[in-house]
């Protein structure tokens, strides 16, 4: 049978489909046998809570979407249509907004875990940049989607945002007027933004597939940052990812439940339940929490285009982040002053957040100077030098050492690629 | 590269023994392809730029009579607010006062009024910084240290003249084109 995969499968209709499009040998090598670190952490579920995350966000969107109108004098009524009439439009408009913020925690902790145990480095670099690229997208898509319930906050934080491509000289009103389709925020803005709101997700999963190819690549990091020697640092997917994961999902839905059901305005603002007004301005225009640091760099710097600068920099700083970290050692564990700066940088986050969220005055304003100074500080100056003189502590000689030390004694290895000959500990 | 070199028309780059129709026709149907990706992409961009009917409603008309001295009213003009304010002679006066101050965007008052009708300041009620609507064109509202507006969003101050004075604001409240249709009516746009 020349030109058919030969397929390992026994069950006859499998087998017919594999020999001629193997994706069943394909999901059994990347997600059955894959031989994965041994030593994962819980902190490892979250690329896998992103990925349930994002189907999660399809699948509500798509049905909210046949319940929206795209327009800015029904917009906001649609939307009070989907609360108040559609059958659970409740569940799947709150599912969705609420969505929106659990997917950016579980990014945020993914990305620090990145940081945190070096996962950026060689030879994952590209890995690394292409979750900074998933993490642009996911940003223009949430900002796209908040506008789309046409309240206040929407209009007003579609206002202040795409104001910001004022700020670069010469074609910054070209820019802008070129965003919005008019001469302000209005309904063409409103079509452009729904329509770029349904793609960017699937381009996203695009990214994400990349995301994880380049994963199944080099394989992943693990809280130790030394790599794979041999089978024995490593078990297969499944059964023992697959359930280390199913766990993790578990607490994620929980939380994820207790906001939809219990609180499901606490993350959102009052405002955004009054309509659209072009003519009056809320009070205080604050963006979504998950924007908050990026939002208080932006108001940090006293000129308009600095600022502006300054806030893209931020993440543009996290694509180099390989090559800024000169330290041959991944894992903060073995980093002794790292490990207290990654902190520091958390901190300064935090600090960004709350700042972004108070009017810009008085010790909101020196606050986030300081943290926005650190951020960069830490990125451009602490961690080239620091690679330099840190004295790193001894590494462990391989995964299955440290594990089966730490373990005392540990008992017998499980089965499967772990359970081979070359296991000597 | 020593095939380049013995061959009859050394090529500069490495690799390419020499410059053959098949490069010269690759180039060619490169460029070709480029001109009609640009040729079908550059109608996708324009489209999101404004429409032939959100430009037709590029004019407004504004009746000044029933605004007294003291007085401001918004109207909308392509979309946006556009405060028309009737100045008191003190207002005008701070304004022709703070002429000679080092301004953040110099410009004297006298040439964001027409010659002749000092007393009606039109302005676009855009803060330049990042959009919103300032506050003050209602007496009742907070109008700032210098009598103009005031931004709530990130504390903008504008004077009488709708000069930005002090904030994060670069520049002053732009003056939208407009004419006087007889003394008491202006079209903008």
């Amino acid at each position: 049978m020349a030109g058919l995969h030969k397929s390992e499968f026994e069950n006859p209709v499998i087998r017919w489909v594999d020999s001629r499009l193997p994706i069943f040998t394909m999901m059994q090598k990347e997600y059955g046998v894959f031989p994965t670190p041994r030593n994962f952490n819980y902190l490892w579920n979250f690329g896998a809570l992103a990925m349930v995350n994002l189907v999660i966000m399809i699948a509500t969107g798509i049905f909210l979407a046949m319940n929206y109108t795209p327009h800015a004098t029904m917009a906001f009524d649609s939307v009070e249509r989907i609360m108040r009439d559609v059958n659970f439009g409740w569940l799947l408009r709150y599912v969705h907004a609420n969505g929106g913020s659990m997917f950016f925690i579980v990014v945020y902790i993914h990305l620090a875990r990145g940081l945190y145990y070096g996962s950026y480095k060689m030879p994952r670099e590209l890995l690394w940049i292409l979750g900074v690229v998933i993490l642009l997208l996911m940003m223009a898509t949430a900002f796209m989607g908040y506008v789309l319930p046409w309240g206040q906050m929407s209009y007003w934080g579609a206002t202040v945002i795409t104001n910001l491509f004022s700020a670069f000289p010469l074609v910054g009103d070209y820019i802008v007027t070129w965003l919005w389709g008019g001469f302000s925020v209005d309904n063409a803005t409103l079509n452009r933004f729904f329509s770029l709101h349904y793609l960017l997700p699937f381009v996203l999963v695009g990214v994400v597939f990349l995301h994880i190819a380049a994963l199944h690549i080099t394989g992943s990091n693990n809280p130790l940052g030394i790599e794979v020697k041999g089978p024995q640092d490593t078990l297969p997917f499944h059964p023992y990812y697959t359930i280390k994961d199913s766990v993790g999902i578990c607490v994620y839905l929980i939380v994820f439940a207790l906001l939809v059901f219990f609180a499901p305005n606490y993350l959102g603002h009052a405002d955004n339940y009054i309509p659209a007004n072009p003519l009056v301005t809320p009070a205080h225009i604050v963006p979504e929490w998950y924007f908050l640091p990026f939002y208080a760099i932006l108001r940090s710097v006293p000129d308009k285009l600095g600022g502006v600068l300054l806030m893209f920099g931020s993440i543009g700083v996290l694509a180099l982040v390989p090559w800024l970290d000169t330290s041959p050692v991944r894992s903060a564990r073995y980093r002794p002053v790292y490990r207290i700066l990654f902190w520091v940088l958390v901190l300064a986050c935090a600090v960004l957040l709350v700042c972004g969220g108070k009017p810009p005055e008085g010790i909101w304003v020196v606050l986030s100077r300081v943290a926005t100074a650190y951020y960069f500080l830490h990125f451009l100056v602490i961690l080239p030098v620091l690679g330099k003189f840190e004295r790193p502590l001894p590494l462990p000689e391989s995964i299955s050492r440290a594990v089966l030390a730490d373990g005392g004694g540990g008992g017998p290895l499980p089965g499967g690629a772990a359970a081979k000959p070359m296991e000597k500990a | 590269m020593a095939e380049s070199a013995a061959a009859p028309h050394p090529a500069p780059h490495s690799g390419g023994a020499e410059v053959t129709k098949r490069d010269f026709l690759k180039l060619v149907a490169g460029a070709g392809a480029a001109v009609g990706v640009g040729a079908i992409v550059w109608p996708m961009i324009d489209s999101m730029n404004p429409a032939a009917d959100v430009l037709a409603l590029s004019s407004t008309t504004v009746d000044l009579s029933p605004i007294v001295a003291g007085q401001a009213i918004t109207v909308v003009w392509r979309g946006k607010p556009v405060f028309v304010r009737h100045r008191t002679p003190t207002e005008i006066e701070e304004a022709r006062a703070a002429d000679k101050l080092r301004l953040p965007d110099p410009a004297t008052d006298a040439s964001r009024v027409k010659p002749g009708h000092d007393q009606w300041l039109i302005v676009v009620g855009i803060c330049t910084h990042l959009g919103c609507v300032p506050l003050g064109n209602r007496s009742t509202e907070v109008r700032g240290e210098y009598g103009g507006w005031f931004c709530p969003c990130h504390g903008s101050e504008y004077d009488t003249s709708g000069r930005v004075r002090r904030g994060p604001a670069p520049a002053n409240l732009p003056v939208p084109p407009y004419a006087f249709e007889g003394d008491t009516k202006i079209k903008i746009g």
